[in-house]
């Protein structure tokens, strides 16, 4: 008696080749991530989403929980140490204030460009529908509650929440 | 060019469906663009957005970014999204006859 392999047949339904890609219903962010450029492409990215239309939520986690924290949204900045795409070598770039400068011109170029600072990006991701989560792991680590977050949070969730959440979409680590 | 017949006239547009010339644009269009895109009736506060659209792109040449919208159409965002669930920005271009707006804000 010989044992023999079973493969499922190849698929030959035509639509399988020439089918359109289905478009993108949803979108799970998680920002883990706290300077401002770790930060940005994240928000762009869930405002984009409702701009087309696509359900977003976002779930902040470590450091990118300071893009929610009310003590720390507005403090956010570039980091100017051990970024080489900055072209600032990191010895300068830890020159006292130099984060500070460099994040203040970028936010001047960004103002004109119609990108909100990140409170005011946060609130409109927020009122266009888009979903904001804080990582339960991260707030118990931090010592963080309910109250030290930004209202636009939604409510504090386990990372079984969040995939539960994701569940048939796309999800997108930043 | 793709062209649309709509009315009795046809269009220019692009491959999803935004005018290529503005001016061949009216309100009946609109509707008739507006109940095809899912959004069956315009009521006073859809043509506050769509006018204030379409007249900062004749103004200047390019479509309102989200957040101007929210600001200066007299039309907050949260109220924005409930005209216009599937993009108001994209959405309000399109009923208002402009092309598609290029912006990622």
């Amino acid at each position: 008696m010989s044992t023999t392999a079973v493969y499922p047949e190849p698929s030959t339904a035509p639509e399988a080749a020439t089918a359109e890609p289905r478009p993108i219903e949803k979108v799970s962010i998680v920002v883990s991530k706290g300077s401002l450029e770790g930060i940005y492409p994240a928000l762009i990215m869930a405002n984009g989403a409702r701009m087309e239309g696509i359900e977003a939520n976002v779930f902040f986690t470590f450091f990118g929980m300071d893009a929610v924290v009310k003590a720390k949204q507005g403090k956010i900045k570039v980091a100017t140490v051990g970024n080489p795409a900055l072209g600032i070598p990191s010895l300068l770039g830890m020159i006292p204030g130099m984060s500070s400068f460099v994040t203040s011109q970028m936010q001047k170029k960004m103002e004109t460009l119609d990108i909100p600072p990140i409170g005011e990006f946060i609130q409109m991701i927020a009122d266009s529908g888009g979903k904001l989560f804080a990582c339960k792991a991260s707030v118990d680590m931090f010592d963080l509650h309910k109250s030290d977050f930004v209202e636009a949070v939604d409510s504090i969730i386990t990372v079984g929440d969040f995939y539960a959440m994701a569940a048939g979409g796309e999800i997108i680590f930043t | 060019m793709p062209t649309l017949p709509m009315m009795d006239t046809v269009l220019d547009v692009d491959a999803e469906g935004f005018l290529q010339k503005p001016e061949q644009w009216n309100e009946t269009i609109a509707a008739e663009i507006a109940r095809e895109n899912g959004v069956p009736e315009l009521t006073e506060r859809h043509w506050m957005v769509i006018r204030y659209m379409r007249g900062r792109y004749l103004d200047t040449g390019n479509a309102p970014s989200i957040r101007s919208l929210g600001k200066e159409s007299g039309v907050e965002i949260k109220e924005l999204y409930r005209l216009f669930p599937k993009g108001p920005a994209k959405l309000a271009a399109k009923i208002g006859g402009i092309p598609k707006p290029k912006g990622c804000i």
